[in-house]
C-alpha cells in the first residue's frame, strides 16, 4: 500500500515539475495542479495509512482505531487554499496573455 | 513622600492622545491650543514631581508587557529625564505659540500639530523608557514622525529628498541602536534600565562590550548628527521652522546625547569610550564650526553651529570625567536655550524679508529693532559673551579639556582644538548678526520688512531672558535642575563644580579672552572674503552628504542592474530550474543515502495499484498534452485529481475526499472558462530545434529526480508514523470539549479555528483581487470573435446561432436543462445537510459552500449565466462580507461572555419531531466559513463567465465575424 502511493506521489511530482519548467502559462497551471496533488498526497501519507479505520468517534473516544485527523485537517485546508491560488494564477495569466499577448511564462516570446 | 507614581502613564499617554485630538481637532480653533494646553499640563506634572525629584527620588511605573519574554512596559524618571521632558514640554509650549503666528492659516495646520504632538510624545517615551527596548522603540518613532515633519511640504523634491535622508540615516542608526540594546540585554539578563544600570562593571568587562558600544554610538551619533553622519541635519532645515527650532536644535538632535549619558555609568570610563564618543564630538565641534563659517543661509549657519555644538557636548560626555558630564549636561540646557531662540528669530527675520540670505539682509536693526535685540542676545550667547548662559557652559568645557590627563599631545591638542573651535564660533556669530542687523538697510529683500506680530516675539523673548538670567545668576535659576540631573547619571561620585559667574583669573578665562580676540580678528580679516564664497574653502569637494548619494546609488540603482545583469532575473524558467535543480540535488542524496536500506514493501494493495496506474497515466498524460492539447490536458488531470480522491475514500479519510472532488470540478470549470482566452496553436511550431531538445532532456531529468526523491522521501515517512501525541489530544478532547465526532472538523472550526478565520481571510482577498484584476481585463484582439465551437454548431447555419453572447443555443441541452432544474433544489437541501451534520459527520462549511457552487454552475452550464442572474440574485460580495463578518463575530461573542477570542460552546437539547439534538456554537462559525466559499467561488466564476458575455472596452462586437 505504502509502494503504491509512494510511486503516485512521485509521478504525480515528477509530472507537476516537469510542467513547471515548460514556457507556456497553460502548462504551468497544470503542472501546479499536479504538484499541488502529490504534496497534499504526501502530507496526508505522513499521518500513517490507515484502511477501514473510523473516520468518525464512535461512543468510546479510543486514539488506536481512529484515522488520525490532523494531517487530513491540513489537507482540506490545504486543497481550499490551492483552489483560490490556482484561480488567482488562471487570472493572471488570462491578463499576462491580453498585455502581452502571448502565452510565455516571460510575457515575450523568446526561443522556448 | 507621599506622592502617588501613576500619573507617569497619564504623562507618556497625553501627546500622544493630545495628537489624535489636534487631527480631529474643529475648524473653528486653532489646532496649537491643542500643543500649547499639552505643554502646560505636562509642565505641571512635571512641577508636580519636582521636590522628588530634586531630591534624587526615581518616579517608576510598571507594566507586564510580555512577560514570557521578560520585557515590561516600565516608566524610569529620575533628574535626567525630567531635564529632558523640561525641554521637550518647555520648548514645545513656545514653539506651539510661535508656530501659531509664523505658519500661514492656510498652510495644513492640523497635520503639523498633530505630527508635533506626536513628535513630543515619542521624545518623552525616549527619554522616560524604562526598559531598552522600549527606548528603542520610541527612538525609532522620532526618526518617523521628523521624516513626516521635514516632509511636511511634499511638493518640493528638496523636502522629500531631506526627508528620506534623514530617515534612513537617523533610522539605521536606530537599527544599530536595537542591536546594542539586545546585546545590553543579552550581557546583563533583562532588558530594565535599572537592571541594566546596577551592573557597569559586567558589562564592561563582558568580551561583548567593544561591538555593543560601537552599535549605540552608531545610533547616538546618527541621532546626533555628529560626524560621519551630520549631513541630514543641514538637508533637514527644508523643514518648517518651529519644526526646525524643535526637533533639530532643541529636543530630538539631543536625544544622541540623552542616550550616552543615560548609559554614561554602565559604558563610559574606557579608552574605546574616550576614542569613540571623543573623536566624533572633537571632528563634529571643528567641521560644523568650520562649515557653519561659509555659509550664507540663516538656517544652514544655524544648523552647522548645531552640528558644533552637540559636537561640544559630545566630547564632554566622551571625556569620561564627572565635570565633562556636569558641563555637558549644563550646555544641553544652554543650547537649547540660544539656539531655539535663533531659531525662531530666523524664521521671524524669513517671515518679514522674505529671505534669509546673508547677502540680501542687512540693517534689518532700524526695522525691526526689538527682535533684533533678542537676537543679539541668543546669538551673543551661542558666540560665549560673558553675562550669557554660553560662556558659563563655554568656561566649564574648557576647565575640562584642561583637566585632560592623557599624558600625551592629547592634552595639548585637545585644548587647542577647544580654542580654534570656539573662536570659529565667535566668528559665525559674528557674521550671523552684523550681517543681518547691522550696516546699510538691505534693499534687496523682497518684502518691506518690519516686527513681526507680538505673539511670534514673547518665545524668542522668553528663551533670550532666560540666556540672560542662567548668565548671570546661573546657580539659582538651573543649579537644582542641573544638580539633580547630574546626581542621576553620576550618583555618588558628584564632582566639586561652581556655578558662578566670576571664578577669578583662571586658565579657562584667558582660552576665552584667546577665543574670543581670535573669532573677532578672524572675522574681520576675512569679512569681505567670505560674503562673496558659495563653498567651504578646503573640504567643500569632499562632501559626506555625497558619499551617502553615491552609496545609494549604488545600492538602490548600480547594485540591482548588475544584479538583474548577472542572474537571469527575467527568465521565469530558468529561475524555476535552478530552483528544482537545487531540490533534484538534494532528492538525489536522500536517493542514494536510503536506497539500500529501504524496507521492502509490504502487502500491495491491488485496487490502489490499479487505481494509480490509471491515476499516474493521467497525470503523465496531461504534462504531455498540457501544450498543444489543453482540453485534454485538463481533462487527464481531473482524472489524476479523481485518483487523488478515491486514495482518500480507500485510506478512511472521507471529509477530503469529497472536498477534492467538489474543488476539482469547480477547478475544471473555472479553467474551462479561461481556455477560450489563450493564443491557438501555431501550425509552423512542431519541429524542435536540438538546443530545444537539450533543454527538455535536462527538464526531464530534474523532474524525474526530483520526483523519485518525493517519491522516497514519502515511502520513508509513511513507514515511520509520527509520534501521535499531538492527534491524540485532538482525538480524546473532540468530544468533551468541541462537542463533535468529527474530528477534522473540529480542529477547524474549534481547535484551530483562528488559523481558518485567517484561511477565509485568504480566500476572501483572493477573490477580491481576482475580481478587481478582470474588472481591467483585456483580452487579445484574436480571441474575440465568436468562439469556433459556436460558430460550427448546428452545422453552422448563422440562423441557428444564440441571439447574444451568454445565451445558449436554441435546444442546446434540453433534458440535462430541465433535469438540472428539477435537481437543484434538492442538491441544494444536501448542502444544507452537509453543513448542519458537518460536526460529527463527514461535511463541514467548506464542502458544503463548494456544493452549493457547484450547483450554481451546472445551473449556468445548463441554462446560461443570463437566465440564471435573471431568476437568481448572486451578491457574492455581500457573501463573503456575511460570512467573514459571522465568523468574526462568533469568535468576539466569546470575548464578551469573558472567553478567549473563538472560544466554543456546546450542549445538547431536546426539540419536538427531531428528538435529542447536539449543538455547539461552533456551528456559527462553520456557516461563516460556508458563506465565504460559496461566495468567494461564485465571485471568482461569475467574474470569469462575464468575461465572454460583455463587451471589452472600446470594442465593438461583431458576433458573426468569422475566426481569424
Amino acid at each position: 500500500m505504502e509502494a503504491v502511493l509512494a510511486i503516485a506521489i512521485g509521478v504525480l511530482g515528477a509530472s507537476g515539475i516537469w510542467l513547471l519548467l515548460r514556457p507556456r502559462t497553460f502548462q504551468v497551471i497544470i503542472g501546479l495542479g499536479l504538484l499541488s496533488y502529490a504534496v497534499n498526497l504526501f502530507i496526508f501519507s505522513v499521518g500513517g495509512l490507515r484502511r477501514g479505520a473510523d473516520p468518525v468517534l464512535g461512543t468510546v473516544a479510543a486514539a488506536g482505531s481512529y484515522a488520525d485527523p490532523l494531517p487530513q485537517a491540513l489537507v482540506l485546508t490545504a486543497i481550499v487554499i490551492g483552489f483560490a491560488t490556482t484561480a488567482l494564477f488562471l487570472v493572471v495569466l488570462l491578463t499576462s496573455r491580453g498585455m502581452a499577448g502571448n502565452d510565455h511564462v516571460d510575457g515575450k516570446d523568446g526561443p522556448a | 513622600m507621599d506622592w502617588s507614581h501613576a500619573p507617569a502613564v497619564w504623562l507618556i499617554l497625553l501627546p500622544f492622545v493630545a495628537s489624535g485630538l489636534a487631527a480631529i481637532w474643529p475648524r473653528r480653533w486653532h489646532p496649537g491650543y491643542v500643543m500649547t494646553g499639552t505643554g502646560a499640563l505636562g509642565l505641571a506634572v512635571l512641577g508636580w514631581w519636582a521636590p522628588g525629584l530634586l531630591d534624587g527620588e526615581v518616579v517608576r511605573w510598571q507594566h507586564a508587557w510580555m512577560p514570557a519574554l521578560g520585557l515590561d512596559f516600565s516608566l524610569y524618571i529620575d533628574g535626567l529625564a525630567a531635564l529632558f521632558a523640561l525641554l521637550v514640554f518647555g520648548i514645545g509650549i513656545l514653539v506651539a505659540i510661535y508656530a501659531r503666528y509664523y505658519m500661514p492659516a492656510h498652510y495644513p495646520l492640523k497635520r503639523f500639530y498633530t505630527l508635533m504632538l506626536a513628535f513630543m510624545g515619542a521624545m518623552l517615551g525616549i527619554v522616560m523608557a524604562g526598559n531598552v527596548i522600549q527606548l528603542v522603540f520610541f527612538w525609532e518613532l522620532t526618526s518617523l514622525v521628523s521624516f513626516l515633519l521635514i516632509g511636511y511640504w511634499h511638493q518640493g523634491e528638496s523636502a522629500r529628498d531631506a526627508a528620506r535622508t534623514a530617515l534612513i540615516v537617523t533610522g539605521g542608526g536606530g537599527l544599530c541602536l536595537l542591536g546594542g540594546a539586545l546585546l545590553l540585554g543579552h550581557i546583563v539578563g533583562s532588558y530594565d534600565l535599572g537592571a541594566i544600570l546596577a551592573s557597569g562593571d559586567t558589562i564592561r568587562n563582558s568580551p561583548l562590550y567593544e561591538v555593543t558600544l560601537v552599535l549605540i554610538l552608531l545610533g547616538a551619533l546618527s541621532k546626533s548628527a555628529q560626524f560621519p553622519f551630520h549631513f541630514w541635519l543641514p538637508q533637514a532645515m527644508s523643514a518648517p521652522t518651529p519644526v526646525s527650532a524643535y526637533l533639530h536644535s532643541a529636543t530630538m538632535v539631543k536625544a544622541g546625547v540623552f542616550l550616552l549619558l543615560r548609559f554614561w555609568p554602565v559604558l563610559a570610563g574606557t579608552d574605546a569610550w574616550f576614542w569613540g564618543v571623543g573623536t566624533a564630538g572633537l571632528v563634529s565641534l571643528l567641521l560644523g564650526a568650520w562649515i557653519a563659517t561659509f555659509q550664507q543661509d540663516l538656517k544652514a549657519i544655524l544648523a552647522y553651529s548645531t552640528i558644533s555644538h552637540l559636537g561640544l557636548i559630545m566630547m564632554m560626555v566622551g571625556f569620561g570625567s564627572t565635570l565633562g558630564v556636569v558641563a555637558a549636561l549644563f550646555h544641553v540646557i544652554n543650547h537649547a536655550t540660544f539656539k531655539a531662540s535663533l531659531f525662531m528669530a530666523a524664521g521671524a527675520i524669513d517671515h518679514e524679508a522674505g529671505t534669509r540670505d546673508l547677502r540680501r539682509l542687512g540693517g534689518l536693526r532700524r526695522l525691526m529693532p526689538i527682535t533684533a535685540t533678542l537676537a543679539l542676545i541668543s546669538g551673543a550667547a551661542m558666540a560665549g559673551v560673558p553675562l550669557l548662559n554660553g560662556f558659563l557652559s563655554k568656561e566649564m568645557f574648557f576647565a575640562v579639556t584642561l583637566g585632560s590627563d592623557y599624558g600625551t599631545w592629547v592634552d595639548t591638542g585637545v585644548v587647542l582644538f577647544a580654542v580654534l573651535a570656539a573662536g570659529l564660533s565667535v566668528a559665525y556669530s559674528l557674521r550671523l548678526l552684523v550681517g543681518t542687523f547691522f550696516g546699510p538697510v538691505s534693499l534687496d529683500s523682497p518684502r518691506s520688512p518690519g516686527e513681526p506680530p507680538r505673539w511670534m516675539r514673547v518665545p524668542i523673548a522668553l528663551l533670550s531672558l532666560l540666556c540672560l538670567l542662567v548668565g548671570i545668576l546661573p546657580a539659582r535659576v538651573v543649579g537644582p535642575v542641573l544638580h539633580a540631573a547630574a546626581a542621576a547619571v553620576l550618583g555618588a561620585e558628584l564632582p566639586v563644580y561652581s556655578l558662578q559667574l566670576w571664578h577669578g583669573f583662571t586658565w579657562p578665562l584667558v582660552m576665552s579672552i584667546a577665543a574670543f580676540a581670535s573669532g573677532c580678528v578672524f572675522y574681520v580679516v576675512t569679512r569681505s572674503y567670505l560674503a562673496e564664497r558659495e563653498a567651504t574653502a578646503w573640504i567643500a569637494p569632499v562632501s559626506a552628504r555625497r558619499v551617502f548619494e553615491w552609496v545609494m546609488v549604488m545600492l538602490t540603482e548600480t547594485l540591482p542592474r548588475w544584479q538583474q545583469a548577472v542572474f537571469p532575473a527575467r527568465h521565469l524558467q530558468v529561475q524555476l530550474r535552478v530552483l528544482f535543480g537545487m531540490a533534484a540535488g538534494v532528492a538525489a542524496l536522500v536517493l542514494v543515502q536510503f536506497a539500500w536500506q529501504v524496507p521492502a514493501p509490504g502487502r500491495i494493495d491491488v485496487g490502489l495499484a490499479v487505481l494509480w496506474l490509471v491515476g499516474s497515466g493521467c497525470a503523465i498524460g496531461a504534462a504531455r498534452q498540457a501544450k498543444f492539447h489543453r482540453m485534454t490536458a485538463l481533462m487527464l488531470s481531473g482524472g489524476a485529481g479523481l485518483a487523488v480522491a478515491i486514495t482518500f475514500v480507500w485510506l478512511s479519510a472521507p471529509d477530503l475526499a469529497a472536498t477534492q472532488l467538489l474543488v476539482e470540478s469547480v477547478t475544471t470549470v473555472l479553467l474551462l472558462l479561461g481556455l477560450r482566452w489563450l493564443p491557438k496553436r501555431i501550425p509552423g511550431l512542431v519541429r524542435s530545434s536540438p538546443r530545444t531538445r537539450r533543454r527538455r532532456l535536462g527538464d526531464f531529468l530534474i523532474a524525474s529526480v526530483a520526483g523519485g526523491g518525493m517519491g522516497m522521501l514519502a515511502y520513508l515517512a509513511m513507514l515511520h508514523p509520527l509520534p501521535d501525541a499531538v492527534s491524540r489530544f485532538f482525538i480524546e478532547n473532540a468530544l468533551p470539549g468541541g462537542g463533535g465526532r468529527n474530528v477534522v472538523n473540529v480542529i477547524l472550526v474549534d481547535f484551530r479555528s483562528f488559523d481558518t478565520l485567517g484561511e477565509i481571510t485568504v480566500l476572501a482577498i483572493v477573490a477580491l483581487s481576482i475580481y478587481g484584476v478582470l474588472r481591467r481585463f483585456r483580452p487579445a484582439n484574436e480571441s474575440l470573435g465568436t468562439p469556433h465551437l459556436r460558430l460550427q454548431a448546428k452545422g453552422g447555419d448563422p440562423a441557428m446561432r444564440p441571439a447574444h453572447p451568454g445565451a445558449t443555443l436554441p435546444g442546446f441541452m434540453a433534458v440535462p436543462a430541465r433535469l438540472v432544474l428539477l435537481v437543484s433544489p434538492f442538491a441544494l437541501l444536501f448542502a444544507v445537510h452537509l453543513l448542519v451534520r458537518g460536526h460529527n459527520l463527514p461535511g463541514g462549511g467548506f464542502v458544503a459552500g463548494l456544493a452549493v457552487t457547484l450547483v450554481l454552475i451546472v445551473l449556468c452550464m445548463a441554462r446560461g449565466v443570463r437566465w440564471v442572474e435573471a431568476r437568481v440574485r448572486v451578491a457574492p460580495l455581500r457573501w463573503i462580507a456575511f460570512g467573514w463578518l459571522l465568523a468574526l463575530a462568533t469568535g468576539t461573542g466569546a470575548m464578551l461572555l469573558g472567553r478567549p477570542f473563538l472560544t466554543s460552546w456546546h450542549g445538547s437539547g431536546t426539540l419536538p419531531v427531531l428528538g435529542t439534538w447536539h449543538f455547539a456554537s461552533a456551528l456559527f462559525f462553520d456557516l461563516g466559513v460556508f458563506a465565504v466559499v460559496v461566495g468567494v467561488a461564485t465571485l471568482i466564476l461569475i467574474a470569469l463567465a462575464h468575461q465572454s458575455v460583455r463587451a471589452p472596452i472600446g470594442v465593438v462586437r461583431h458576433d458573426d465575424t468569422e475566426p481569424t
